[in-house]
């Protein structure tokens, strides 16, 4: 058995905003004394772009990634060198979270192009003989209630009827089946902790319906100095209908949106994280009909 | 010593005149009056705690002994057998088995689904919500064994899946950061997704339920080893299942097996969840699990997270069907977040079933919704009316063009497929219907009214709401019952749910006729013998219960004529059995039950012998039950129920088994018992010739006639109060060669001992001396052949002691009998006395020197000059001899040689060194011969003495006994002047 570190945060749902201090301890655990060159915590807030091939070359996408925007940066030296005992050694530790000069804390996001990450750091330095021990800790950043600038969701519905007239990238408008289907979502603008929520209804369909779909998209923009590129990636597929849905009953359109996946919209100068929800409808013979719905996500 | 010197082995025995019976006479203890038998109120209280261990079968086996209070009741103690009234209906066990036969809930349980009422009757008794609930999930667990019976396949099935196969490959790794864990985890997921998955196809019936019980263990292992994505994996993939349509009629099976994994499932993450949250109780420092009742509060924040994460983590599921399954079978944790959460969750998930196109796959998960829901303990019931509407709302779905084109393809009629709703359509109305008011009915009836081809509905609802409520409405239902065109819900399954609900609950009396003959008009024209018999099978207790005999009648015919045809009856045995069941738990009037003319005819139609039997069994402890104490001489039904006994009687052979014997020959003698021709005794006797003729197998019944025609004996001596007339006394002769005659048919050697004896003693009785010899003699033959070993309470015993008070009893008998001219003296104690000598006791035990003690009893009574009791106008042998001389020597010689065995024994006793018995039976000796022999003889009084030291001569003496012994003999011959009897007296002396 080998040394081993842990970070222990004290917060369950590591779920830390502005302003607050994050707290924990940094357990270690060995089977025997050892002595080491210092132990120091690092905490880091960065945004990593990815340039998405499809806009620029594989090889730019590979070499020209833009460099990481740090968000917050501070470190702590935990101890200095000198002798851990055996057994089980906990180091509490406390970092404020707050922004370097001239950046503002965004929510925790996992992208495809974009991530915004948080981690604490430990790293336990020993002797050039042994490796230097390193453990890291992600925590999730939240926006607080009352940050100026935050828009909070209201209830705007949002109507649709979906029937061949509506499509718009059909070339053959005869090959399509008659249908109808209506609805409405309850508000464009959703709070990234409850669910989207909306009601769909068949009024009627030529052929039978296969299975009906949400698609939660996000749409990455990220700036660079050749322009900027935009990807639509799907984040998840919910069903909500299957097989052939009774037509005239009104169906519930319900998502939850996952956690460390979406954020709530953020557009800043070098990058956008947009979402919109995608309502799909797929018949018995696989043909599909899409409509889409730009959505805003808000943190309350 | 003189005094050891052994007694002779033989001796002159000579008796004396006494005035003892007289004495005695008065110091027997004051008598009282009393009103009762002392036996009848025990007999009374076994019959009737029989009766209430009928109607609460399952309860405690306390109510037998309940009612011990003697009910004094006017039957005479010979009305009724107490052995038979004891044994008669049958043991507990049968009781039960035929029990089960006679419920209708479980009766039809059996057979087919149609049965909700089993729930709804549970209901109405319980009133708490929690205890409704508790019997709502009960119903549920005994409808998954009906669904399980009825929905079954001979088709192939498939499984989809990626956990049977085998070689899983479980990647461990160092799991870094939350990214790394969930890249590991969406990795594992990939995994499973494309490599393992494998069809399994062509499984059996057989073989899925093992592959579908394979993932469930699958899954309780997953579950313990930590692998907990697994575990989700599999319920996810197992409520997959329920998606796929193919082979249809195996669905609800599919449902019942699939839930109970989801269940499973659900209670693992609940109890982890509860059991992993450190709760701190007030006041303590150290961490708990939570307790089961605990509210969100209490819940730490840890545990919360936990939860949050599995609902976020089913909230991303793909497929709806799964995401919803899932989603219900953990729907219990929630209580870990909010308390309220639960009935927007409920109605929400109701909403979120409307999706799912498929309306069968739709139906099943509303009823797993309704499941979850109920067993949740929510107060909000809301959701449930809601999912009846909802499934209202897409009821056209289910005669849609895209459902009858898979059925065409799956090869399944409408109507079979039409009874796979039934389960769970029925359990979500049930939830909505359970105490709710008739206005619901209503509401509920007028909707479905509006819908086409709404017989299914119609039958869920007869089925969910109360009879009562049905009932009320009994002709509106049969209106709309009649409407309800022929495709789609098999007709017939409606009118026989309606039947159930009208057993169940009274119709409006004025409506009856008319309810059963708007329903015949239907139920008469149905073709199939198998449908048209589970109809009637329902009926039948409503007519026979609220309609009159004509209509009963006319009933059973009916059914003879369906049945009938094509013999059709052959394979219907149960239903009709059922039908005469019914027909007899309702009929209050037995004699007109027997005497329409439907109703032997409806019997010929069992044609099965044991069937038959069956029927017969039941027809006669329904009528032993409703005619307890009441008798009949009327001859049709005396002849019907002649005919039904004989039926049981023959169907009696070598190989029945003993059980069934005793039942079979208990319901036949409490048929013999109920003829009753009052004062035509003549006609009863005949009777019982006839029913001799007839049933001539079994002991029991014989026995009964002996017994009966001895009472008719007794009873005609009774009338002319001992004074014969000449037609009397040939009747009595009748009688007593009646009795000779039945007897040696019994088989039992014990019955037959006793009955002779009995016999003989109620032919002494009616002055036929002939007959009372000829019953002794035959029974004294007998003895020889008892069997060595009897059965006592189930144990084998020794016959002795029975053998002995036979004898005794016998003995006691032989004082009175007179002696024939035609043989010698006392021929028949003689008789016995070679019985006794030849019979083979058993050496080590008292048997024969106590009958040969007895014997000594006897004949020392025989010398007195009158007998201590007589029977009236039969001259004993002191009449007849008057005390003669010769009588008397006689008298004696017999009592030396029976005094002389019993020194023989004594012998015997000493040299096989049991000086225990030895020392007893010599003091036994002693007594008979100080009291009943004459002193004043010296051998007799050198015996006597002899027998005394005899007896202490190994100090096993019981010193009290013979302390008593002297006392005794002291104060009784102090009233003698006869020195002879002080000097003996002064000779007893205890040795210290």
């Amino acid at each position: 058995m080998s040394i081993q570190l842990e970070i222990r945060l004290k917060k369950h749902n590591k779920v830390y905003s502005e302003g607050e201090n994050v707290t924990g301890v940094l357990a270690i655990q060995s089977p025997s004394d050892f002595k080491h060159d210092g132990i120091s915590l690092f905490l880091e807030g960065t945004v990593n772009l990815q340039l998405s091939a499809k806009n620029v070359g594989i090889f730019e996408a590979f070499y020209n990634s833009v460099k990481p925007i740090p968000l917050v940066t501070s470190s702590i030296d935990l101890a200095t060198t000198g002798k851990i005992p055996s057994g089980t050694t906990d180091i509490p530790f406390e970092f404020p979270l707050k922004p370097r000069s001239g950046r503002a804390l965004y929510e925790t996001y996992h992208g495809v192009f974009v991530n915004i990450q948080y981690l604490v750091k430990a790293e336990l330095k020993r002797s050039f003989l042994n490796k230097d021990l390193i453990k890291t800790q992600e925590f999730i950043v939240e926006y607080k209630a009352g940050l100026p600038g935050l828009i909070t969701a209201k209830a705007e519905p949002v109507n649709f009827k979906i029937s061949p007239g509506s499509l718009q990238n059909v070339k053959d408008k005869a090959k399509v089946p008659r249908f109808l289907v209506t609805g409405h979502l309850d508000s464009a603008t959703c709070c990234i902790s409850r669910p989207l929520t909306g009601e769909l209804v068949v009024e009627h369909c030529e052929v039978p319906i296969k299975s009906i779909e949400l698609q939660l998209v996000r749409v990455e923009t990220c700036g660079c100095a050749e322009g900027y590129a935009r990807d639509a990636t799907e984040v998840q597929n919910i069903q909500i209908g299957e097989g052939n849905v009774p037509c005239g009953l009104a169906i519930p359109i319900h998502m939850v949106f996952p956690r460390l996946f979406t954020c709530p919209t953020l557009i800043t100068n070098n990058f956008k994280v947009e979402f919109e929800v995608n309502i799909v409808i797929v018949f018995q013979d696989d043909h599909l009909v899409t409509e889409n719905f730009p959505i805003r996500l808000t943190r309350f | 010593m003189p005094a050891a010197a052994p007694p002779r082995l033989s001796c002159e025995w000579s008796s004396r005149t006494r005035d003892v019976f007289q004495k005695d006479f008065k110091k027997q203890l004051h008598s009282e009056e009393v009103l009762d038998h002392p036996l009848k109120p025990l007999v009374v209280t076994m019959s009737e705690s029989r009766i209430i261990k009928l109607r609460t079968v399952g309860g405690s086996t306390t109510s037998s002994t309940r009612s011990s209070t003697p009910t004094p009741t006017q039957s005479s103690l010979y009305s009724m057998d107490p052995l038979g009234a004891a044994l008669e209906g049958s043991d507990p066990l049968s009781q039960l088995a035929s029990q089960q036969k006679i419920d209708p809930l479980s009766a039809m349980a059996a057979d087919s689904w149609v049965e909700p009422i089993e729930g709804k009757r549970g209901k109405e008794k319980i009133t708490s919500t929690t205890v409704v609930d508790d019997g709502m999930r009960e119903t549920w667990a005994s409808r998954k064994a009906g669904i399980l019976c009825k929905f079954t396949t001979s088709e192939k099935l498939s499984i989809v899946t990626s956990f049977l196969s085998g070689g899983e490959k479980v990647i461990v790794k160092a799991q870094g950061s939350v990214v790394d864990k969930v890249r590991t985890r969406l990795e594992q997921l990939d995994d499973f997704e494309e490599g393992s998955v494998r069809q399994m196809l062509d499984l059996s019936q057989q073989e899925y339920m093992g592959r579908i019980e394979q993932l469930n263990s699958e899954l309780v292992q997953a579950w313990h080893q930590d692998q907990r994505v697994k575990a989700l994996k599999i319920a996810i993939q197992c409520s997959k299942l329920l998606v796929d349509t193919s082979v249809i009629q195996f669905y609800p099976s599919k449902f019942v097996l699939i839930t109970d994994i989801l269940d499973i499932f659900g209670k693992l993450v609940y109890e982890r969840l509860r059991t992993k949250s450190d709760y701190y109780a007030p006041g303590s420092k150290f961490p708990t699990c939570l307790p089961e009742n605990f509210t969100p509060d209490m819940v730490p924040e840890s545990a919360k997270e936990t939860c949050r994460n599995w609902f976020y983590k089913i909230a991303s599921i793909r497929e709806l069907v799964p995401r919803l399954y899932v989603e219900m079978a953990i729907l219990k944790s929630y209580s870990f977040l909010t308390s309220g959460e639960f009935s927007q969750a409920l109605m929400r998930l109701t909403r979120m079933v409307r999706g799912i196109g498929d309306p069968l796959v739709s139906v099943y998960a509303r009823c797993y919704l309704c499941r979850v829901g109920l067993s949740i303990n929510s107060s909000d019931r809301a959701y449930l009316r809601e999912n009846f509407y909802d499934f209202l709302a897409m009821y056209n779905q289910l005669f849609s063009a895209s459902v009858r084109m898979d059925l065409v393809l799956q090869k399944v009629d409408l109507s079979t497929y039409l009874t796979l709703y039934t389960p769970a359509l029925d359990y979500i109305l049930q939830s909505v219907a359970h105490d709710a008011t008739e206005k619901t009915l209503a509401e509920i009836l007028d909707r479905c009214k509006r819908k086409g081809n709404s017989a299914l509905l119609f039958n869920t609802i007869m089925a969910a709401f109360k009879p009562a409520y049905v009932a009320a409405r009994a002709t509106q239902f049969v209106e709309l019952l009649t409407c309800c065109d022929e495709e789609g819900f098999p007709k017939y399954l409606l009118f026989r749910t309606l039947g159930l609900c009208l057993s169940l609950a009274d119709p409006p009396a004025e409506h009856c006729l008319q309810i059963l003959n708007d329903v015949w008009k239907v139920v008469s024209k149905l073709t199939n013998p198998a449908q048209y018999v589970s109809c009637a099978e329902v009926w039948a207790q409503y007519v026979s219960k609220h309609l009159a005999t004509r209509e009963v009648n006319t009933f059973l015919g009916d059914i003879i004529k369906h049945m009938s045809v094509g013999r059709a009856y052959e394979n219907h045995y149960a239903s009709l059995q059922t039908v005469m069941e019914r027909v007899l738990a309702h009929a209050n009037d037995f004699e007109t039950l027997l005497t329409m003319d439907k109703f032997l005819p409806m019997l010929d139609i069992f044609q099965k012998e044991s069937v038959k039997v069956e029927v017969c069994k039941s027809i006669m402890s329904h009528y032993t039950k409703t005619y307890q104490f009441q008798t009949t001489n009327d001859p049709v039904i005396t002849n019907a129920l002649m005919f039904i006994c004989r039926v049981m009687h023959d169907s009696v052979n070598a190989l029945t088994v003993e059980d069934e014997k005793r039942q079979i020959g208990n319901l036949i003698c409490s048929f013999v018992k109920r003829v009753d021709f009052a004062r035509d005794f003549e006609q009863q006797l005949s009777f019982y010739v006839e029913a001799r003729a007839s049933f001539t197998n079994l002991d029991v019944i014989h026995a009964l006639l002996v017994q009966s025609v001895n009472r008719l004996a007794v009873d005609t001596r009774c009338i002319v109060k001992g004074h014969h007339t000449r037609k009397t006394a040939s009747f009595v002769h009748a009688c007593a060669a009646y009795c000779y005659i039945t007897i040696p048919s019994i088989n039992s050697v014990l019955m037959r001992l006793e009955l002779y004896l009995l016999s003989g003693q109620v032919a002494l009785l009616n002055q036929c001396l002939g007959q009372a010899d000829a019953c002794l003699k035959a029974a004294l033959s007998l003895i020889p052949d008892v069997p060595k070993t009897m059965e006592v309470d189930g144990k084998q015993r020794t016959s002795e002691p029975y053998i002995v008070s036979y004898i005794c009893n016998f003995l006691s008998t032989l004082l009175i009998v007179p002696d024939s001219p035609e043989q010698g003296v006392l021929y028949l104690t003689r008789g016995l006395l070679n019985v006794i000598q030849t019979y083979s006791w058993d050496q080590q035990s008292t048997g024969r020197s106590t009958v040969y003690l007895h014997v000594l009893d006897m004949l020392a009574a025989a010398a007195q000059e009158t007998y201590p009791y007589h029977i009236d106008m039969v001259d004993s042998n002191d009449v007849l001899y008057g005390s003669d001389p010769k009588f008397i020597t006689e008298l004696n010689r017999m009592c030396s040689v029976v005094v002389e065995e019993v020194l023989s024994h004594l012998k015997y006793l000493g040299t096989s060194e049991l000086y225990q018995k030895q020392s007893s039976l010599a003091l036994e000796l002693l007594i008979r011969i100080a009291v009943k022999a004459d002193l004043s003889k010296p051998d007799l009084a050198t015996l006597a003495l002899n027998l005394w030291n005899l007896a202490q001569r190994h100090g096993c003496m019981d010193l009290k006994l013979a302390v008593r012994i002297t006392e005794y003999m002291k104060k009784r011959f102090s009233s003698s002047n006869d020195d002879v009897y002080a000097d003996f007296i002064s000779k007893l002396k205890i040795k210290s």
